[in-house]
């Protein structure tokens, strides 16, 4: 399988990732020839086979649903571009 | 006396016990040569304020002989572990000053134990690459040249020639060992970011089973495969180390409610009644004659120190490699769906929210990046999903089992090479197709497909005087045996004699 330009600005828009127009053919030669490495894969019966979920068998730790943490809202937002009294702030989303 | 920053953990360890130094002394010494060998660029950010407190803090301990297990020990952190209050970057510019409020699990373990941070180390933007060249923060310089190159230290301190890469993604932590610019690094690996830089440095690095080390604070790469391990000068000091960095954590879900192992009691053990396997499957098209000849020394000399040497077959091997590129890329483009510009790092204004998003993320991240997170959203999308990433996780499954039957069998551990190739100079692979660069992972990374450990020992040189390293892959938490056989290989192979400081 190969996409086209036209699937590789697609997929840019669905990672949210802003692509040139010169950018467009040579990503769509870097992502061609990854998809064209991983063809081999269709060689492979997997009738049958479970597709793997835990890379080792455990029980889901559990813990008791409870607050453990938290009250530091300060702290959360400390990194981020724009705030405001400990809200994150992004560009108008609602018209 | 052994110059301080050529010990070993072990040696520094007792050194300090004994009061022959203290861990200012030791301190002292590594960050000067942390600050003469600027050129390597193998620290992203130093810390000498911290060392020297820290090691104070282990001065006084040792005085009152409460001295913990890494109690003085000086370390470099490779910069994918979050430090409180020291901006942690991945190596991206996505990430900005970011400076968590919070401490990653592994290095608040290994401040626990005593020991001392010297700084944070370059690596691949994200984890992503084998040769540190996709740093936002530049290549870093092997310590390695090869036999008669025109590498040098200029007058200007910047570094002349085409050098050698350190491998990657942990390339800052190996170069670091290499270079001794720290007596240990803490490393992760997700494809064999851990095993690959430590072949190519003449370093030991162990990727541990999948579990065994909590990922609680380490920014995520892919979830299912990201584990870190240390990477040190010799396999007891990796057993020190990683003993250290393990450990339950309520915080990580994925990790694992074990008890710790003495990992380096398990480092004399010797290899009488083991038996190891090596797969016919890795001796692939291509491989250069001189791996092969080390990989036979290695079973040569298993064999001479007690192993029973038996022939394996993981028949899935070859599908590794490609069903990593579809479920790395995936995991990867859902964990950095979190660089948004909103709430940490970079953020570049648009025209609305999404418009924000696209160019934030466009500015921030690097190319390697945003090639794998397309990768990943193109085979997590809808009408792909199927063909894709459900049957890569069906390979993996196969993968996986061909292991299970192996150790069935008996087999205690399997002998590999560790690269397909020594160190490559920088911009030589992987500017045309990325799968070239891939290809430095084919032999390390079946053993994150399945979850199991792993370690990469330096077993000789290569006839360009280039370090080459072999492989174990041991059962799932069964870390102690890859020590034991790693130990013999290391005293048969000798420990390889590491680069003098040309770049100081």
């Amino acid at each position: 399988m190969s996409v086209d330009q036209k699937t590789v600005r697609r997929i840019a828009h669905l990672a949210r990732i802003a692509v040139t127009d010169e950018e467009v053919p040579h990503l769509q030669g870097e992502l061609n020839a990854i998809l064209s490495f991983v063809e081999q894969l269709n060689e492979v019966n997997v009738d049958g086979v479970e597709p793997m979920t835990s890379v080792t068998p455990m029980t889901m730790k559990k813990r008791q649903d409870g607050v453990t943490d938290g009250g530091y809202a300060n702290k959360v937002v400390q990194n981020a571009p724009s705030t405001e009294d400990s809200f994150f702030l992004v560009p108008k989303v609602i018209e | 006396m052994t110059e301080l920053t050529h010990l070993t953990i072990a040696e520094a360890r007792d050194g300090l016990k004994a009061k022959s130094f203290s861990a200012t002394e030791l301190a002292k010494a590594h960050i000067a040569a942390v600050e003469k060998a600027r050129a390597l660029n193998a620290y992203v950010l130093e810390t000498p304020e911290h060392a020297l407190s820290m090691a104070k803090a282990s001065d006084e301990k040792i005085a009152k002989g409460e001295a913990r297990a890494l109690e003085g020990i000086p370390l470099g952190i490779k910069d994918l572990f979050c430090t409180e209050g020291v901006v942690s970057t991945a190596g991206s510019k996505i990430l900005g000053n970011f400076n968590p409020p919070y401490e990653s699990t592994v290095t608040k373990n290994l401040w626990n134990d005593g020991a001392v941070m010297l700084g944070k180390l370059n690596m691949d933007e994200f984890a992503m690459g084998s040769s540190n060249e996709t740093s936002a923060f530049g290549p870093v310089v092997s310590p390695w040249r090869r036999e008669g190159s025109n590498v040098s230290a200029g007058a200007s301190g910047a570094i002349e020639g085409t050098h050698l890469v350190p491998g990657g993604s942990s390339g800052g932590s190996a170069a670091a060992v290499a270079a001794h610019l720290c007596l240990g690094a803490t490393a992760t690996d997700t494809g064999g970011s851990i095993r690959q830089p430590a072949a190519f440095t003449g370093t030991v690095g162990i990727k541990p089973t999948y579990g065994r080390v909590s990922r609680w604070g380490t920014v995520a790469f892919a979830s299912s495969l990201d584990q870190a391990g240390p990477i040190t000068r010799t396999v007891r000091d990796a057993a020190i180390m990683l003993r250290s960095m393990s450990g339950p954590d309520a915080k990580d879900t994925t990790c694992v409610d074990l008890p710790v192992p003495d990992y380096e009691a398990a480092v004399t053990r010797g290899v009488k009644g083991l038996k190891i396997g090596i797969p016919k499957e890795y001796r692939v098209d291509g491989m250069s004659p001189e791996i092969d000849a080390l990989w036979a020394k290695g079973v040569e000399w298993l064999r001479q120190a007690g192993a029973e040497i038996v022939e394996v077959s993981l028949p899935h091997t070859k599908y590794a490699l490609p069903a990593y590129y579809i479920v790395a890329p995936a995991e990867a483009s859902s964990n950095l769906a979190r660089y948004d510009g909103v709430r940490y790092g970079l953020r570049v204004p648009g025209k609305d929210i999404v418009d924000m998003y696209e160019k934030t993320r466009a500015a921030g991240f690097g190319r390697e990046v945003k090639r794998r997170i397309m990768i990943g959203t193109y085979v997590l999308s809808a009408g792909y999903y199927d063909a894709y990433y459900v049957r890569a996780q069906k390979i993996r499954t196969l993968i996986k089992q061909d292991f299970e039957k192996v150790y069935a069998s008996g087999v205690h551990a399997i002998l590999t090479p560790a690269t397909p190739s020594a160190a490559f100079g920088i911009g030589e692979k992987g500017s045309g197709d990325p799968v070239e660069m891939y290809l430095n992972d084919i032999f390390t990374v079946t053993v994150n497909m399945a979850g199991l450990p792993g370690i990469a020992v330096p077993a000789g040189l290569d006839s360009q005087g280039l370090p080459l390293g072999l492989q174990l892959i041991g059962r799932a938490f069964d870390e102690e045996t890859l020590f034991a056989v790693g130990q013999v290989i290391e005293d048969a192979a000798g420990r390889i004699k590491l680069p003098q400081p040309w770049w100081a």
